[in-house]
């Protein structure tokens, strides 16, 4: 066996990689809870390319035969209801995870310098995954999958000049048809999935030249003993793989009961509408994404004014489009001179507070008809319009309240909390 | 402990503050609601007779294979030949309805939907309901009417078992008529228990045709949950194990 190491060593660095990503990379010992989502994303990511693999086994990408085709896995296939499922709990599980994680980099700045990269490259993952989720939603060729890619790719009609070519060279033809079925298959089942896991690769990379961030927003790497070890770091393998395997059980387990037991959750991972085939002629009641684009679908509909010469729905892009964009942004927008949570002031809690309300409310009136009255007898689109200015708030104002906000002093080790 | 009451009440919030009824769940009217238990063979059984003795004539539950259906109800091949199989020649054949689409356009101005995945696409109670609330409507083409689904082009095909009944509406403080009861006009075959029990095993056997998946993927899951509770164990004392010296 070490002669077989040793041989596999002179040839490829197989030791050298086990060590510095595993064995000798020093984490910091005070990972908390929001910690395990990013191992949980990487997790969700293989299990998504193993059962899509499967998936595409028995799927026909025809808009005669995609919707039978999955009903065929559903009945026909053995265990294909499970792989199915699998792959649709998956999708939404995907989102929850990757939104804890971006929350965990939020709480404890880890964008900050000198982890800016690891950030960016973190968003680029995250606008890779509403690419490939979007796409992959079109393939069950359900009425509302064809009703929901109709509205998102007519968007960029609202472009000036080059909008109306632009959404028809996306479709292939002038409405959402087999031709757009089958280059969404094709970005699905492929090109996304291999930028993914690319960028995925290239995010651990970063994220272990420069170590990871902790609860407290120290350095650890400052710190080190006489043998070169940060003082508060321990090796990632075994320490942070057995605590990540309680983690993976845990989540497996929430994951089970949805799948098992109410994969539908309520029309929140598959909607009622998508159980009918695609019908041109039939517009489901209330087209609305999964739960995971409703933040942004009502910022899109959150405008309803023509101003400066540009009409509404082009606003409603824009304002989209930015809500999303300004992430990359966050490193720059941050002026606080501590990265955690626990030594920020108020201002910040409070800002942190609000965009994650209004986050969660933006989500769940993007669900619901913009005309509709629901509190104190204000419609929908008002309240939609009110949290869609507290969301790009928290962006716009954030360079001064973290610069005015009154921090604690952080402390020179890592608190074991 | 504090932190975590302040996300729950962060996440609980939005759904909590907004959500506002005002819509009827059926149409014009209330949802009844429905016993939906798939563990109750017999009901899916008499379900499935009534499904394929006068559903499946105009509707498919064309991603259904007989013998699929046979095999998960604990009917025989020989049963399906004998009474089950009208509109097919094979027990591996799709369900298919015996009336030719074009035909069913033709007839009803709509061709009858496929029904394998209508109690997925309404929810059980919607078709229950629905099942229920046809009353005679001289004003529609088909001479029917219904208060869930309004204007719909079936007739009720089932009034010789409930009997025939008109629709009785009053008008609201707005001066909009509404719904407010029906009147049974001839007496069906069946009495209102019997009628409802009949249509619980169609709705329940309509459950089971919208995801076959669901007799056994409960008691997978299950076990499953089971498994990873006792893996859950190990991967603690586990993790414990090698933290002990972590301060």
């Amino acid at each position: 066996m070490q002669k077989l190491l040793a041989w596999i060593d002179d040839r490829f660095p197989l030791t050298k990689v086990w060590e510095e990503h595993l064995a000798k990379y020093y984490a910091p010992k005070n990972f908390n809870f929001w910690y395990y989502f990013g191992s949980l994303a990487l997790l969700v990511l293989v299990m998504q390319i193993v059962t899509g693999i499967f998936l595409t086994m028995h799927y026909k990408p025809d808009t005669d035969l995609a919707f039978a085709s999955v009903e065929y896995i559903m009945r026909d296939v053995d265990w294909g209801w499970l792989i199915r499922y699998m792959h649709s709990t998956g999708a939404s599980f995907f989102f929850i995870v990757v939104y804890l994680h971006m929350f965990r980099a939020m709480l404890y700045g880890s964008y900050q310098k000198p982890r800016e990269l690891i950030w960016l490259i973190g968003v680029v993952i995250y606008v890779a995954l509403m690419a490939e989720s979007f796409m992959g939603y079109l393939l069950p060729w359900g009425n509302m999958s064809y009703w929901g890619a109709q509205v998102i790719i007519s968007l960029f009609d609202a472009i000036p000049l080059v909008g109306p070519m632009l959404s028809e060279w996306i479709r292939g033809d002038f409405v959402v048809s087999d031709a757009t079925l089958n280059r969404f298959f094709a970005f699905h089942v492929i090109a996304i999935p291999l930028i993914l896991v690319a960028l995925v690769f290239v995010h651990i990379v970063a994220l272990h030249k420069v170590g990871s961030n902790n609860p407290d927003g120290v350095e650890i790497k400052k710190k080190k003993g006489p043998d070169g070890i940060p003082l508060d770091g321990i090796p990632f393998h075994p320490y942070y793989t057995v605590k990540d395997i309680v983690g993976v059980t845990v989540f497996l387990m929430l994951f089970a009961a949805v799948m098992f037991f109410a994969p539908e959750l309520w029309g929140w991972f598959l909607e009622p509408d998508n159980f009918v085939p695609a019908n041109n002629l039939v517009t489901p009641p209330e087209i609305v994404p999964l739960w995971y684009f409703t933040p942004f679908y009502s910022i899109l509909r959150a405008n309803v004014y023509n101003f400066l010469w540009i009409d509404a729905k082009l606003w409603g892009v824009i304002f989209m489009g930015l809500s999303i964009v300004l992430f990359f942004f966050l490193p720059w927008l941050d002026r606080s001179p501590v990265k955690s949570i626990r030594y920020r002031g108020g201002m910040y809690k409070t800002a942190l507070a609000v965009f994650v309300v209004s986050f969660f409310i933006l989500g769940y009136l993007g669900t619901k008809s913009p005309e509709v009255i629901s509190l104190f007898w204000v419609k929908n689109v008002y309240w939609v319009q009110a949290f869609t200015v507290l969301y790009f708030a928290f962006f716009f104002l954030m360079p001064w309240y973290t610069k005015y906000d009154k921090t604690k002093p952080v402390p020179e080790r890592v608190t074991g909390k | 402990m504090k932190k975590l009451l302040i996300l729950l009440v962060m996440v609980g919030l939005p759904a909590g503050a907004f959500a506002a009824g005002g819509h009827k769940s059926c149409g014009t009217v209330e949802c009844d609601a429905v016993d939906i238990d798939l563990g109750d063979k017999a009901s899916l059984q008499r379900g499935a007779r009534i499904f394929v003795n006068y559903c499946l004539s105009c509707h498919s539950a064309g991603y259904m294979r007989y013998n699929r259906m046979g095999r998960d109800l604990g009917i025989s091949d020989e049963l399906i030949k004998e009474n089950l199989l009208f509109a097919a020649d094979k027990v591996g054949d799709l369900m298919k309805a015996v009336m030719p689409k074009e035909d069913a356009r033709l007839w009803f101005g709509v061709a009858p939907p496929d029904l394998s995945l209508i109690a997925r696409a309404r929810k059980p109670a919607w078709v229950y309901t629905y099942l229920r609330s046809f009353y005679r409507d001289s004003k529609s083409p088909s001479g029917w009417n219904n208060t869930v689904f309004a204007h719909v082009a079936m007739p009720h095909v089932l009034y010789e078992w409930q009997g025939d009944r008109r629709a009785v509406f009053k008008k609201d403080a707005h001066g909009v008529e509404v719904f407010e009861r029906f009147e049974l006009q001839r007496v069906g075959s069946m009495d209102k228990q019997a009628y409802d029990r009949a249509m619980r095993d169609l709705t329940n056997f309509l459950t089971y045709l919208g995801e076959p998946a669901r007799l056994v993927r409960y008691e997978i899951g299950i076990y499953v949950l089971i498994f990873l509770a006792v893996f859950l164990v190990f991967a603690y004392l586990l993790k414990k194990e090698y933290w002990k010296d972590i301060h």
